[in-house]
């Protein structure tokens, strides 16, 4: 052991140099960066206010000058005159909390029951090649076609009421969700499956245990999009006959000439998309909290 | 370390009644070939006319140069997949389906990563339909068999490459196997890491004495940790040679066994009959690299 020459020519640098540095800079350079982390938040909120500003007021004022003609474009204080007309008198379908009420029941429904088939579809169809080589053809099919024409079909089926759009809104969003679960079951390691095996998981083991939430990632990011499709399903739905709902709304509101109504209608169901949105955010932070934090930032972003 | 794990075996529970497991635990290939389908059509031969036998208990180590078909042979004692000739049998019975009692350790870890990592040992028993409760009190256990005592909610994101390791290790121990089968399961390790895992699987095999088939590249990892060196040749592999390895056990840390003189007398010895092998592997992959090399 001794005979191992043991090079010492390294020196530290003088003792106490970085320490001294690192008491008092520490703290300032801290503080520095998060006055500037607050100063690039109060800038980007101002630019955000400033834009909003800028649209809403060109919008009220090219209008009042009779520049844009506010019969076919409508008026911003015309659309809050709308929506407080309507909270007051209500619509000429009842009150429009429950037109509210009608086209969220719908879409909701449409969403829960095209999430479920899409999942256990795409689960099946990604766990059995046979199952897959048979349905392929079929599949390609049913996406070409034009699904929302389906929601004729299904009115003329199932009535003017809820039934038709949630069928309709779920057909639109079973597609999404069902891409997403079989491209997911496709993913998943196969070291992970043979493990499974090998440790002695039955089939439906291996499905609750490893494929399922392996594909859960590529579910979950379908749902955001797959909320918009039953939104879309539910509004279509009522457009082509219904007795209640916003999609009814807006149409009457385009056969009165009113673009206020129109305007005012979808400004209620951004923020009902905007409050699903949400929603489902929260369930895919906790649904995936055992993702690295970089890895889920970079999807939520 | 080993001394205190030898010492742990001997008060720990169970280690007679896993011996008559063991006993089961003979691995006979036979004249087994594997060939397969390349998509282009034509057929591939992954291993020829191998023949091997473990003993019960025995830590058998596989080497040959890249692509010979050893971790195929692997999944065939597995029984994740069959053999397309000859016959492959544990205990006596040709395997069919998923061998029973066996145990597979990959290079890549095979844990799932949204579970945490008392969850991941767990999966032996909860696979087998232990309660709840009874998989995560045999977990925790384990666990802290391999140092990991305090990890246990944490995910393996979270963990570096030997604790994740580790898990791997106590995940595939768990169910107490009778076979436990290893492909090149800390190849992708550093080298003092590996040293330090290549003395925790020693020590807790020791404890229970699974037959093993440890497949590896490095020749000294292999000499160290086997009782049984087997060499294949080049593919389509097949068995060239076995060598007992009778360096007495427990070895102690595997670091230092290397300096023994019946260590290099052995490495020397099975080294000259694996450098063929991996001169001729080499020679298939260099020539087209040579010959373009003439070109330009």
């Amino acid at each position: 052991m001794s005979a191992v020459p043991v090079n010492r020519s390294y020196e530290p640098a003088a003792p106490g140099a970085i320490g001294d540095l690192a008491a008092g800079e520490e703290a300032a350079v801290a503080a520095d960066l998060r006055h500037s982390t607050r100063r690039r938040r109060i800038w980007t909120w101002a630019a955000r206010i400033g834009t909003l500003v800028i649209i809403m007021g060109g919008w009220q004022l090219l209008t009042s000058a009779k520049i844009v003609d506010p019969f076919f474009w409508g008026q911003p204080s015309g659309i809050v005159k709308q929506l407080g007309n309507w909270a007051q008198h209500g619509t000429q379908y009842g009150s429009i909390w429950e037109q509210i009420w009608v086209t969220f029941k719908e879409a909701v429904l449409g969403f829960v029951f095209g999430v479920a088939a899409g999942i256990i579809a795409g689960v099946l169809l990604g766990m059995f090649q046979f199952l897959a080589d048979v349905a392929s053809p079929y599949i390609k099919v049913a996406n070409a076609i034009p699904r929302i024409a389906l929601g004729s079909l299904f009115t003329v089926a199932l009535g003017l009421g809820t039934p038709s759009k949630v069928a309709l809104a779920a057909v639109l969003v079973f597609f999404v969700v069902f891409f997403n679960a079989f491209q997911g079951v496709r993913e998943v390691d196969q070291n992970l499956l043979a493990n499974a095996r090998v440790l002695g998981a039955s089939k439906l083991a291996i499905i609750r245990h490893v494929v399922v939430p392996s594909a859960l990632t590529w579910i979950i990011a379908s749902l955001h999009v797959a909320f918009g499709m039953a939104i879309i399903g539910a509004i279509v739905g009522e457009f082509l006959g219904a007795q209640k709902g916003l999609g009814l709304v807006i149409a009457s509101s385009q056969n009165n000439f009113n673009p206020n109504g129109v305007f005012a209608a979808i400004l209620i169901i951004a923020v009902l998309a905007l409050t699903a949105e949400a929603l489902i955010g929260l369930l895919e932070r906790r649904l995936l909290s055992w993702r690295p934090r970089s890895q889920a930032n970079a999807a939520a972003a | 370390m080993a001394s205190t794990f030898a010492k742990r075996s001997r008060t720990g529970r169970g280690v007679r009644e896993r011996s008559g497991a063991a006993q089961a635990a003979r691995i006979e290939l036979s004249g087994v070939t594997k060939r397969f389908a390349t998509p282009s059509g034509s057929l591939f031969t992954a291993v020829r006319d191998v023949d091997m036998t473990i003993e019960p208990g025995k830590f058998c180590a596989v080497v040959g140069p890249s692509g010979c078909g050893k971790s195929t042979t692997l999944t065939m004692v597995s029984g994740l997949d069959r053999p397309s000739a000859g016959t492959v049998s544990v205990g006596g019975k040709p395997v069919d389906g998923i061998t029973a009692g066996t145990s597979f350790m990959f290079q890549s870890d095979a844990l799932l990563p949204w579970k945490t990592v008392l969850d991941n040992v767990a999966l032996g028993p909860v696979f087998r339909g232990a309660p709840k409760k009874e998989a995560q009190a045999q977990a925790r256990e384990w666990v802290r068999r391999v140092h990991l005592a305090g990890f246990e909610n944490h995910h393996p994101h979270q963990l570096s490459g030997g604790m994740r390791k580790r898990v791997s290790l106590a995940a595939a121990l768990i169910n107490e196997p009778s076979i436990l089968l290893m492909d090149e399961p800390f190849g992708a390790l550093d080298v003092q890491t590996k040293a330090m895992m290549s003395n925790e699987l020693l020590g807790l095999w020791e404890q229970t004495r699974p037959s093993v088939i440890f497949v590896t590249h490095d020749l000294e990892e292999a000499i160290a940790l086997a009782d049984q060196v087997v060499v294949m040749t080049v593919g389509p592999g097949t068995v060239k040679a076995v060598y007992d390895i009778d360096l007495p056990r427990p070895r102690g840390a595997v670091q230092e066994i290397r300096f023994d003189p019946r260590f290099l007398e052995l490495h020397h010895h099975i080294w000259e009959s694996l450098r063929e092998e991996v001169e001729r592997a080499y020679a298939r992959t260099a020539k087209p690299a040579s010959a373009n090399g003439g070109r330009s």
